[in-house]
């Protein structure tokens, strides 16, 4: 047992740390959201060039990392700083496209954004609810909460070949190109300065079926879920910051707010709440190459505990900062947005709970 | 980072696994499965067994008598020892004062008592808790005063645990009121059957008496019974309280406690299906399965981190607080996952008469007097708002 990240870990949280740090100050995202742009092209080209993304591979795609821990380290730091970058994309597209060894390159070397379009208007967080068909060689329907598609140079669309439309069996996945025939693409910000998608298929043929199964679909969600527990821990991580700052800092009745007993137990309880969510992380990626029950189950328990810890964090964060935590000017605003945003993403907390119980009786 | 044991911590967990199968008795580990009471006698022989086998004292040094185990070795025996319902060792003597007197014990001291705690001979309470000294122990009135030889002390200590069986106690006492509190304080080893003692039993919402008040009529204690300096005392009892924060997170009681409740819910009948099925449970008991699971991992991490030399700071009360909180919500759903059965106290099962009758089925007893007795746990040890005030303090250093 070993609680502490190896070496070359350490070195890419240390570097991709600085390079943020750097690169990345909070004016400069609010300034990249404001300008209209999806992300900063120069930041992400940045990620690239220092392995960010080849970190999220294993070595035979052609990375070096592409574990759990891999995926939680650089995730962390990404929501400590809050990037609002396309690398979430190429998470799931490492788990589903590893026979196309030239767009894993394109991805790792930052010119291919691969985005995974699963979500359709009734499925909720439903991955087996799909009703956008593959029918002699052709996709029809409409996939929503498309992450970057309008960024993407590639999109991986889940349809149904056979089967009723919340059969597990009977799904495929297709790599369609924003260019082809029939394919319209409906480009909107998210609440967190991310940038969704609404993908219409009409009559599109596909550029490939992918050789992945449904299963392996549920595999790159669990990653993603990973990627965004560990971004969601890191951003609670830079609210908690800025909170401890702002109870020292912040006077009112001549005195620091911060000597005050009931912040003093609230601001504890989002301590205890902040490790409860990074052992929740650890357990996960420690997980990820588990058999699919165990794997599942840490899935949900860390998503929901994730999601419950994420609100708990964002509220008393904002409270104990009164007023100027609610502002836009304000970094914990925009944590508080991410944090908040990522509960909506493959299953939220009452999701998952439900989810976990579901899979504690099969176990 | 890598969440697997090591190869010989994977042995060592069998080897303790397979020695409990075989030694722990049976009647035993029911009337801890069951929540029932234990007798005097209950904790007396699996003291004897641990001791027997050398794995009573796993924090001490080996010169002492102890297994000198790593924190992770202690993780893995407490796991086990709760997994296979052996009773708690009664930790007063063995995890409180003993690192005292190894630390600042006199030598004689140290052999005088050192082994008794071992063997079996010596039954050592904890005088801490004052009517007027709770959370705040530097408060403490209990009043020894230095005649010749002799300290002679008068005063009050209560909810002292297990007081009824034991025949030593270990005491804060006040030797100089006339300083700032914390630094008139004594640490002084008083023998129970000295003239002028009282122990009455505080009968508790439990209907049980495991706490008791200890009462000092001029009770003379030969002076050779200080540990350390006089007037150091809060020194040492800070230590002692440092050591009594060793597994408090309570892993293993708690993956016990699951079991049961899903054991429980699983047979009970609620609305024509089991009650585990039931939304509002299953939701209940799953949150708190996911926090556990959470916990285990936060409670492997400082452990591990102790393992290699680092104290826990701030992390034990993180896990004193979030370890309560999670039992105390076990014992919540237990009760409530017994129904109406939960309703009649039942005395003489809950002694552990061998042949008492229970109504209703196995849990109903002990439910209900379990879940009351564990509110103490939020209580005791500092209580977890105290906990909150450190974690806060420590870490924004105001």
């Amino acid at each position: 047992m070993d609680f502490n990240l190896t070496d070359e870990r350490r070195m890419l949280q240390d570097s991709l740390g600085r390079f943020l740090q750097d690169k990345y100050s909070h004016e400069h995202r609010r300034g990249v959201i404001a300008s209209g742009l999806p992300y900063d092209a120069e930041v992400y080209a940045g990620l690239a060039e220092l392995g960010v993304l080849g970190a999220l591979f294993t070595e035979e795609q052609g990375g070096f990392g592409g574990k759990g821990f891999d995926i939680s380290v650089v995730f962390e730091e990404l929501g400590r700083a809050g990037v609002i970058e396309p690398v979430l994309p190429a998470v799931l597209a490492g788990a589903l496209l590893g026979d196309y060894a030239d767009l894993i390159d394109g991805i790792i070397g930052g010119e291919t954004i691969a985005a995974l379009a699963t979500s359709e208007a009734e499925a909720r967080y439903d991955l087996n609810h799909v009703s956008t068909s593959a029918k002699n060689g052709v996709l029809n329907g409409t996939k929503v909460h498309v992450l970057n598609g309008a960024q993407a140079t590639h999109l991986v669309v889940s349809a149904r070949e056979s089967g009723e439309v919340a059969d597990e069996s009977g799904i495929a996945l297709f790599v369609v190109t924003p260019d082809a025939e029939g394919v319209t693409l409906v480009d909107h910000v998210n609440n967190d300065g991310t940038s969704g998608a609404t993908l219409i298929l009409e009559n599109v043929t596909p550029m490939a079926r992918l050789n992945s199964s449904y299963e392996d679909l549920e595999r790159a969600v669990a990653h993603a879920i990973l990627a965004v527990s560990a971004e969601a821990l890191g951003a609670m991580e830079a609210a908690k910051a800025l909170t401890l700052d702002y109870l020292k800092e912040r006077k009112q009745f001549g005195i620091p707010i911060g000597k005050f007993q009931a912040l003093q137990h609230r601001m504890a309880d989002v301590l205890i709440e902040v490790e409860q969510a990074r052992s929740a992380v650890i357990n996960l990626a420690g997980h990820l190459e588990a058999d699919r029950t165990t794997r599942e189950r840490h899935v949900s328990a860390t998503k929901n505990l994730v999601g419950r810890v994420g609100a708990l964090v964002v509220e008393e964060a904002v409270q104990m900062h009164g007023g100027i935590g609610m502002t836009d000017e304000y970094a914990l605003s925009h944590f508080a947005r991410r944090i908040t945003m990522i509960d909506h993403w493959f299953g939220d907390v009452d999701h998952h709970l439900a989810r976990f119980i579901a899979l504690s009786g099969a176990a | 980072m890598d969440l697997n044991y090591t190869d010989d911590q994977q042995a060592f967990r069998a080897e303790v696994r397979e020695w409990l199968a075989e030694t722990l008795p049976r009647e035993m580990s029911e009337k801890v499965r069951l929540g029932k009471r234990l007798t005097k006698q209950d904790s007396e022989s699996w003291h004897t067994m641990l001791n027997t086998r050398g794995w009573l004292a796993p924090n001490w040094p080996r010169e002492y008598g102890g297994a000198e185990w790593d924190a992770v070795q202690r993780q893995i025996f407490e796991d086990e020892c709760c997994r296979a319902h052996a009773p708690r060792v009664v930790p007063f003597g063995l995890s409180m004062l003993a690192p005292v007197l190894m630390a600042f014990g006199s030598e004689e001291q140290r052999q005088r008592f050192l082994p008794r705690i071992l063997n079996g001979k010596d039954w050592w309470c904890q005088g801490y808790s004052e009517p007027g000294a709770g959370s705040d122990l530097a408060a403490v009135k209990t009043r020894a005063e230095r005649e010749g030889d002799h300290y002679v002390v008068n005063g009050q200590k209560t909810w002292t645990t297990l007081g009824q069986h034991a025949n030593w106690i270990f005491c804060l006492v006040r030797t100089d009121p006339d300083v700032k509190k914390q630094e008139g304080i004594s640490f002084l080893l008083i023998d129970m059957t000295t003239p002028g003692i009282t122990v009455r039993p505080i009968v508790l919402v439990d209907g049980g008496a495991e706490v008791n008040e200890v009462f000092f009529d001029n009770v003379r204690v030969p002076a050779e019974n200080l540990v350390g300096e006089e007037n150091k005392g809060w020194t040492y009892a800070k230590y002692l309280l440092t050591h009594e924060r060793t597994n408090i997170a309570g892993v293993g009681f708690s993956n016990a406690a699951l079991e049961t409740v899903k054991e429980v819910a699983s047979k009970v009948q609620a609305g024509g299906a089991p009650l585990i099925q039931n939304p509002h449970f299953a939701a209940r008991l799953a949150q708190v399965e996911i926090d556990l699971m959470a916990m285990a991992t936060t409670n492997l991490r400082v452990v591990s981190a102790a393992a290699k030399g680092q104290a826990p700071g701030a992390e034990s009360s993180m896990l004193k607080v979030k370890g309560t909180v999670i039992r105390q919500e076990l014992t919540s759903l237990l009760r409530r996952a017994v129904g109406p059965d939960a309703l009649p106290f039942q005395a003489d099962y809950l002694e552990g008469g061998d042949n008492a009758e229970m109504m209703g089925p196995e849990h109903a007893a002990t439910s209900a007097p379990s879940y009351f007795n564990n509110r103490k746990l939020s209580i005791f040890g500092g209580s977890n708002e105290v906990q909150r005030t450190i974690i806060t303090k420590a870490i924004m250093g105001l």
